[in-house]
């Protein structure tokens, strides 16, 4: 498969009062098309600012992100970044927020194409909502359509499901799959939890603590749907946790 | 049933105070100081002759028009002054030293630019809910979360797109507040300016009450009804919170 994004020799740090504190030092790594990689690392090691430059939101001091053999200068519609947080708009209904990146389309198309992603993420009966009137789960379904109804070719999702509760966080895993077996997307997923991480991806990045580097690189052989109390990922999940300096006692 | 438990205390005190207040015009036999009951009796009298309206319609338009002025100049002036660095640090030091001096410390001026006419009671309500809505108008673009303005960046919208779907509906809930604040301070100044030489409107209506007779029954009159519009206008201003594109923002 071709190389979609290729992240070489990438540093960046950040000025402060008390001197210059490198976040990200040397980072290079290439994602093949259609390919999910997931980065875990210890928290503050830099996964969010990796993520920021990626998708082109933080400058790096030096290094490049080449994406589709054209250097990555800002943000674009063809790759959208998925934060903790969210940002879906408070303001907008749930239909309107996914019609907000729909440029140079007819506006009774926006709205069409708008129920048919709220439907695919399972929002449909919803579209008129505001996102006060929706739970925790269902918000990061609406922000996960307004990505998708753009057809962006990159996924950045950096710690999508973190604020969901365990059994929405495990659900929303399954959705996610499930859409991606339909349309193919590049992901990129930043997380903690090292579970998801073999739930979802083909391939582990790990991370070392600040400023970050990559450590190690394990790849996930396994088909889906992944049976996660299987000894094979078990022994992977003990492998990673230990690239993160975890014990396998302490767990 | 919760609703009269909820404003059950607050009627006990106001009837407390207001039989506070009659049994010490009694006990004390003031001449000059009316019962409660010489206030109504005088709000009756003023609404049978029908002045009342009058005054009252004189008070909401001039609070009206220079509120509405004050709208249309803050909103887009603290929208600019929000997104525009260079327009924030020019202009907010100004609008710092401004903003403390009291719309009554305008008076002389007002009425040496505009004289005794309506001109002057609208421009001192105009200059004095201003730089609240401006203020907060300008605090609100300061505070939209960085997270909606990187969506919007990430979809790639248009400058034109980027003002009308984030940064105003961002703000809206923070200009809602400003002009609840903007409204208050028109109410409360509106008064002090009719206090001189008009001859219409709640603040005159007080003012000549006690020069022409020390009708003081219709000088509590009138702050009781000052205090019950001011009310409502506050009230009518908390109905737009309820709007759902600004709801949002508030505690619901």
């Amino acid at each position: 498969m071709r190389t979609k994004i290729e992240v070489r020799d990438l540093k960046k740090s950040f000025e402060s009062d008390q001197g210059s504190l490198s976040v990200v030092a040397d980072v290079s790594f290439t994602v093949r098309d259609g390919e999910f990689v997931a980065i875990v690392g210890p928290s503050g090691c830099g996964k969010t600012t990796l993520m920021h430059m990626m998708a082109g939101f933080v400058r790096p001091d030096a290094g490049s992100i080449v994406i589709d053999g054209v250097p990555r200068a800002k943000p674009d519609s063809k790759g959208i970044l998925i934060s903790q947080h969210g940002s879906v708009f408070p303001w907008l209904t749930v239909r309107e927020n996914l019609m907000f990146g729909l440029n140079g389309h007819a506006p009774a198309n926006k709205a069409e194409l708008a129920d048919t992603y709220a439907a695919i993420v399972g929002l449909k009966g919803f579209e008129g909502s505001y996102p006060h009137e929706l739970s925790g789960g269902m918000l990061k379904r609406a922000e996960l359509a307004r990505a998708l109804v753009v057809k962006p070719e990159i996924l950045y999702m950096d710690e999508p499901f973190a604020a969901l509760d365990a059994l929405m966080s495990l659900r929303m895993r399954g959705e996610l799959l499930r859409i991606l077996a339909k349309e193919r997307h590049t992901v990129m997923l930043i997380t903690h939890d090292v579970e998801e991480a073999i739930h979802l991806a083909d391939r582990i990045l790990v991370l070392s603590p600040r400023p970050a580097r990559i450590q190690a690189t394990f790849d996930v052989p396994f088909p889906h749907p992944r049976r996660l109390a299987s000894p094979h990922v078990q022994d992977l999940r003990v492998a990673i946790l230990r690239e993160l300096g975890v014990d396998r006692n302490e767990h | 049933m919760k609703r009269i438990k909820e404003v059950l205390p607050s009627l006990a005190v106001i009837a407390a105070l207001i039989a506070t207040w009659w049994t010490t015009v009694v006990v004390t036999h003031s001449v000059i100081f009316p019962t409660p009951w010489d206030v109504v009796s005088g709000t009756f009298e003023l609404l049978r002759d029908g002045s009342l309206y009058r005054h009252i319609g004189a008070s909401l338009m001039r609070v009206g028009t220079g509120f509405l002025l004050a709208v249309c100049v803050a909103v887009p002036l603290g929208l600019w002054m929000g997104w525009v660095r260079g327009a924030y640090s020019t202009l907010n030091p100004i609008f710092q030293i401004l903003r403390p001096i009291s719309p009554i410390a305008w008076i002389p001026i007002a009425i040496l630019w505009f004289g005794v006419g309506n001109a002057s009671p609208i421009y001192l309500i105009f200059i004095s809910s201003v730089f609240p809505m401006v203020v907060q108008t300008t605090v609100g673009v300061h505070t939209i979360e960085k997270r909606y303005l990187r969506a919007a960046e990430n979809f790639g919208v248009s400058r034109h797109t980027l003002f009308t779907q984030v940064v105003i509906p961002a703000v809206l809930p923070q200009v809602i507040v400003g002009m609840r604040i903007g409204l208050g301070v028109a109410w409360l100044v509106v008064v002090a300016a009719e206090m001189i030489a008009l001859h219409s409107g709640l603040g005159y209506m007080i003012m000549d009450s006690r020069n022409a007779g020390n009708r003081y029954d219709l000088v509590v009159a009138g702050m009781v009804i000052i205090g019950l519009i001011g009310l409502s206008l506050d009230g009518f201003m908390r109905m737009l919170e309820r709007i759902d594109r600004v709801r949002w923002r508030y505690a619901h």
